[in-house]
């Protein structure tokens, strides 16, 4: 079983050379952490940076320069700076390649859902909407199951959706899976320790097998 | 040169009277209009529409403006900082609308381009799209459902700057560019403050992010707090 690291370290596997990365908050940030060295991505805030960097070092932090979690960061050589509606207009153009983001339900069609739960503080989307909407590649990290130990892959989300058909990839705790044209989970990759039937057991919505599955290499 | 300056933050606001609609600029409490936010707690008007991308903290942004309880309602993409807010969207005080970020940017946008209303994906299958227009468009050989969205129609536009000239034009540093930009464009009277004021000529016309014909009034901000919500840094070696 993965923890939220090795989520994140799995997923940077899916990250390649050349390409344009918005990572969301949580989990899809750590990715950042464990990008191999020759693999150059550039890094989108959607508040407006192309080539964000790492936290600036203490007493370095610019009251002006914050990521979309609001946090303070720091911008790489060749860094870009742009107002917010040229921001999701290069997400809208689908300039940005890849999206990772978190969810509390995924459903075997590609719905997501991440940014309400009926009857307590709602917060917003944010930006997720429109990064769903027109992300070409979209890489959820999150849980196999919720606290009470039920599925988040579910065969139709009851959660609030923030978009529909537009997850591919899965990587959890568990397992990476993808998400066949046609619907349904399959089921690509084992996490290190994880039998089949454990992640049987956690998967609500249809679950495809084929063959032998192999364990991830980390 | 037509001289946009004003002398100071009342005269800024003149003419904002109870039951408006500001866009007010910033993301988070960066690039956030300080002083105008102060003056309008200051000059009291009330039954406010806000659309601003948060709604602050507390005890600073827009939060000073829902202490004194001067806004009647808030559109925004994320309002999750802030108890205040909280209690009074629970207790019904408060009206929130929710829009995607980008859908609340580019409406932003599309005011200043003069575009009444615009499609875009964000939303459809969701709650954002209820009461709204669908339509199948096929662009780049890819058929999709969009949600047509309205250009904002606000009686002032609120916004901060780095630098302005006396013309008007702006230049923002850094992420505090943000929405400011394309809200300086978007309300029939846009207001601009700036951490500094300067003459017309002292500013190179290529580095200009919004031109001056778009910003009816500019001052000079008094002060700067620059609050930051969440410091993250590292440490040296």
């Amino acid at each position: 079983m993965l923890d939220k690291n090795g989520i994140a370290k799995r997923i940077a596997k899916e990250v390649k050379d050349g390409m344009y990365v918005n990572l969301g908050i949580g989990i899809p940030t750590l990715v950042a952490n464990y990008i191999p060295e020759g693999v150059n991505v550039v890094l989108q805030s959607e508040n407006g940076i192309l080539g964000m960097g790492p936290f600036p070092f203490e007493g370095e932090q610019d009251a002006d320069l914050i990521n979309a979690g609001k946090q303070t960061v720091t911008l790489l050589p060749g860094s870009s700076i742009f107002s917010s509606a040229v921001s999701f207009g290069m997400i809208r153009a689908q300039r940005v390649h890849l999206t990772i983001l978190g969810a509390m339900e995924v459903s075997e069609n590609g719905d997501i859902a991440n940014w309400k739960i009926p009857g307590k503080m709602v917060k917003g989307m944010g930006g997720a909407m429109d990064l769903v909407a027109s992300a070409k590649n979209i890489i959820v990290a999150m849980q196999h199951v919720n606290k009470a130990g039920e599925s988040k892959l579910l065969s139709k989300c009851d959660l609030p959706l923030t978009g529909i058909k537009c997850v591919k990839k899965i990587v959890t705790e568990l397992a990476v899976l993808d998400i066949l044209p046609q619907g349904g989970f399959r089921l690509l990759e084992r996490a290190p320790g994880v039998s089949v039937e454990q992640i049987k057991n956690a998967t609500a919505g249809k679950l495809l097998i084929e063959g032998e599955i192999p364990e991830m290499q980390l | 040169m037509i001289n946009k300056v004003v002398k100071n933050v009342d005269a800024a606001l003149e003419g904002i009277t109870d039951n408006m609609t500001l866009l007010v600029g910033g993301f988070g409490l960066c690039g956030i209009p300080e002083n105008c936010i102060a003056g309008l707690v200051k000059k009291g008007v009330k039954g406010l529409t806000c659309i601003s991308n948060n709604a602050g903290v507390d005890d600073f942004g827009l939060g000073l403006l829902l202490q004194t309880k001067q806004i009647k309602k808030m559109v925004s993409s994320y309002v999750g900082e802030n108890a205040e807010f909280e209690r009074q969207m629970l207790s019904g005080e408060l009206e929130v609308e929710l829009i995607p970020q980008g859908t609340l940017a580019t409406r932003c946008l599309m005011a200043g381009l003069g575009i009444p209303f615009f499609p875009t994906p964000a939303g459809v299958g969701t709650e954002v799209a209820i009461g709204k227009e669908v339509k199948s468009i096929t662009y780049n050989g890819e058929t999709k459902d969009y949600l047509i969205e309205k250009a904002f129609e606000a009686d002032f536009s609120i916004v901060k700057a780095w630098k302005g000239d006396t013309a008007g034009n702006l230049i923002f540093r850094s992420t505090a560019r943000n929405f400011n930009e394309p809200m300086a464009m978007a309300g029939k009277i846009t207001i601009a403050e700036v951490e500094e004021l300067v003459e017309v000529g002292n500013l190179n016309p290529d580095h200009i992010h919004v031109p001056g014909i778009y910003v009816n009034r500019i001052f000079k901000g008094e002060q700067y707090e620059k609050r930051i919500e969440q410091i993250t840094v590292r440490k040296r070696g």
